[in-house]
């Protein structure tokens, strides 16, 4: 195929081939997954590969708010907990055993009955679905009031975080009823089955990757429905959008709140994988990192998006157990070469590379080619790989206009 | 009353503080749209140069005094190299600007960590601003930490030069003119890229100021960057981009919304109702407190 650059990922050849392509990275996902890694990674292994997926389900909705739609937003770590502790606190109340108190409640021994906001709790079917709808419904407030009022980019980046911090020193001050810094621990059971048994922690992983794939196929049709397109048209120029008589305000909202779902979903399978949840998880800092997986893998990419999460969470346990130091380095150094260098991700690199080659050839690359059957990343982000249009091909009006 | 006049001055001497982190904020985000999340570890920067002084030198005041400008050229160093090796190449992507700078902020925790120690550190203060200030002496006496009115009056010098920095030397016009129109800037002779090192060189060094100041409240440590930088980039948010009058003003009354609050309910429930009233004011005023009028449409 020799298209050129700007007619990247528009021609319907090319989305034909992108489709069969992403179906078969797609089908390949499913395998490793669910034959693959079950039968060669050991317990342990596998317990942690849960835990990689559960971050590569933030990524998801990452992947649609910020890479398509442009919403940095660094708070996913609050949607994350919101599903953590809806999901924690049921199953601590099941733990406990009815009516008795969860344990460090009792250990505390100011609280004599339940809290009231944590009683529609035990019911199993409120907690399971206050685990995604809450975290929507509380991104739904904010984002509606953010969002109307066109505060965004950077604004909304910062907001954002704020709200992380403020979540998680809440949580930390209302130690009777949350367990303050050191969270819902211990938890032991999962609607019945004891987690301590391997067979269970199996079944566990199970259930979080076939969650995932799930989410990845509905937010891959959400980007390739009118939605999706029209999303990225609010992240190019959301005034002309807005002339076209769409309310950027809503499109940019449903972005959020979906992402906020699928954080709600990850915290929510992350409790039983783990076995905890507590602020240390849901902070600034976390919530951060959640953008790193993304950011490193290629933001606008589902496929780099999922992977990357998967393939830095990898190497933060296995470098930072070995050398502490050293992963923070790495980890900052990531982020540098990752943002600064290749704003595509490691996605866009076989695409960049292919390019280049194909500039010294005289045009005659294949310019579909982000490897990642997703192909239409590195040409449309409008931030440009380390291509030409890295300088932007829109020259702002304000000085904030690149990447709001 | 004494209840009233006490919060109100920790309500002052919080601000003081807030306003000292987020002055240099203003000239890297406010004026040159840049977040720099590194900014903290500036502000460590700052305060670690005051702790490896007063280990060389004997004397806390003379520690302290000798800190304030090693600590603004050692953490405007920093900020003109970042400048120079990162964020010139990223004006054109401020998202991007925050996590790239996020990197940079973990590496130098992690610095600071290998070099200092996990563990935060101490100075000592110098006599002259232990003790406590009587206000207003009696039965029922208002007395107010005198580090605390060194900060305060900290806060102002700082905010009184760069202001006239901005407003009457020649550097200032520049900075000013390349904020408002940097095409026309350049065209005008003025090196653009220069004046972006130079702004961020004065931005950062703020910071490091501001690290000296906070070595007098609270200890040194590799993340004590990281929870202050939050507040700093919120007011400059409510204050409007590139004000300074505005920084100044919602650093104070964000410090004493905070105090207020935390007299009254807890110190984490205070945190998430600023949060709350902020995005309530942004939705009276998304902009901020003042805007910089533009006739742009984006």
């Amino acid at each position: 195929m020799t298209l050129p650059p700007l007619l990247e990922g528009r021609s319907v050849t090319v989305l034909k081939g992108r489709s069969a392509r992403a179906w078969a990275g797609f089908a390949a996902a499913a395998v490793a997954l669910f034959a693959i890694a079950p039968l060669a990674l050991s317990d342990f292994r596998l317990g942690l590969l849960a835990k990689y997926l559960c971050t590569a389900m933030v990524a998801v909705g990452i992947c649609l708010a910020w890479g398509r739609g442009g919403l940095l937003t660094l708070g996913q770590g609050v949607f994350f907990g919101l599903g953590g502790y809806a999901m924690a606190m049921h199953l601590k109340i099941a733990d406990a055993g009815p009516g008795n108190l969860p344990d460090f409640m009792q250990l505390y021994g100011t609280a004599t009955e339940l809290p009231w906001w944590w009683r529609p709790f035990g019911n199993p079917l409120f907690a399971l679905a206050a685990t995604v709808l809450l975290p929507m419904a509380v991104a739904a407030v904010l984002g509606s009031f953010i969002f109307r009022r066109r505060v965004k980019g950077a604004y909304f980046a910062i907001l954002s975080q704020a709200l992380a911090a403020a979540f998680a020193i809440w949580l930390i001050g209302q130690q009777e009823t949350t367990g303050g810094t050191n969270g819902l621990t211990d938890i032991q059971g999962f609607f019945g089955y004891d987690l301590d048994d391997p067979v269970n922690q199996r079944m566990v992983y199970f259930v979080i990757a076939a969650v995932l794939l799930l989410l990845i196929v509905l937010v891959r049709q959400l980007i390739h429905s009118r939605y999706g397109e029209l999303l990225v048209a609010v992240r190019d120029s959301e005034e002309r959008v807005r002339f076209l008589g769409y309310d950027p305000a809503n499109v940019k909202l449903v972005a959020y709140v979906v992402a906020a779902g699928t954080a709600g979903l990850a915290g929510a399978l992350f409790v039983p994988a783990v076995g905890i949840i507590s602020p240390a998880m849901i902070g600034i800092v976390p919530s951060i990192e959640f953008v790193i997986g993304a950011a490193v893998g290629g933001r606008a990419s589902l496929a780099g998006a999922v992977l990357g999460a998967i393939g830095v969470a990898w190497a933060k346990t296995a470098l930072s157990e070995e050398f502490p130091a050293a992963w923070t380095y790495f980890q900052g150094l990531l982020f540098i070469v990752a943002l600064a260098f290749l704003p595509g991700g490691l996605v866009s690199l076989a695409g960049v590379v292919r390019r280049r080659r194909a500039a010294h050839a005289g045009g005659d690359g294949d310019y579909d080619g982000d490897g990642d059957g997703d192909g239409d990343m590195s040409g449309d982000v409008g931030k440009g790989g380390a291509s030409a249009n890295a300088g932007g091909e829109k020259a702002p009006a304000l000085p904030l206009g690149g990447t709001v | 009353m004494t209840v009233i006049l006490g919060q109100t001055f920790t309500g002052i001497s919080i601000g003081a503080v807030l306003l000292l982190i987020a002055l240099g904020l203003s000239l890297t985000f406010g004026q040159m749209n840049v977040i720099n999340m590194a900014h903290g570890e500036f502000i460590m920067a700052g305060a670690y140069t005051t702790y490896v002084l007063q280990k060389s030198i004997s004397g806390a005041g003379l520690s302290l005094l000798v800190a304030l400008p090693v600590a603004f050229l050692v953490a405007g160093a920093l900020g003109a190299l970042l400048e120079w090796v990162l964020i010139r190449r990223l004006y054109l992507r401020p998202l991007d600007t925050l996590l790239v700078t996020w990197g940079v902020s973990l590496m130098l925790q992690q610095l600071a960590r290998d070099i200092f120690g996990a563990p935060n550190v101490q100075t000592r203060a110098p006599d002259l601003l232990t003790g406590n200030i009587t206000v207003i002496g009696g039965a029922d006496p208002l007395t107010c930490a005198s580090s605390r009115l060194f900060i305060l009056a900290l806060a102002v010098a700082a905010v009184v030069a760069l202001s006239l920095t901005l407003r009457l030397t020649s550097l200032g016009r520049r900075i000013r003119g390349v904020v408002q129109n940097r095409d026309l800037a350049e065209v005008s002779g003025i090196s653009t890229s220069r004046v972006d090192r130079t702004a961020f060189f004065l931005g950062s060094g703020l910071a490091g100021v501001a690290g000296v100041a906070l070595t007098l409240v609270g200890p040194i440590g590799p993340t004590m960057g990281t929870n202050i930088i939050i507040d700093a980039f919120l007011v400059i948010v409510v204050g409007g981009i590139g004000q300074l009058k505005g920084t100044v003003i919602v650093a104070f009354v964000l410090g004493a919304m905070q105090s207020v609050l935390e007299y009254s309910t807890t110190v984490s429930v205070a945190k998430v109702l600023v949060l709350v009233a902020i995005v309530a004011f942004l939705q009276w005023r998304p902009q901020g407190l003042y805007t910089l009028r533009t006739r742009s449409l984006v």
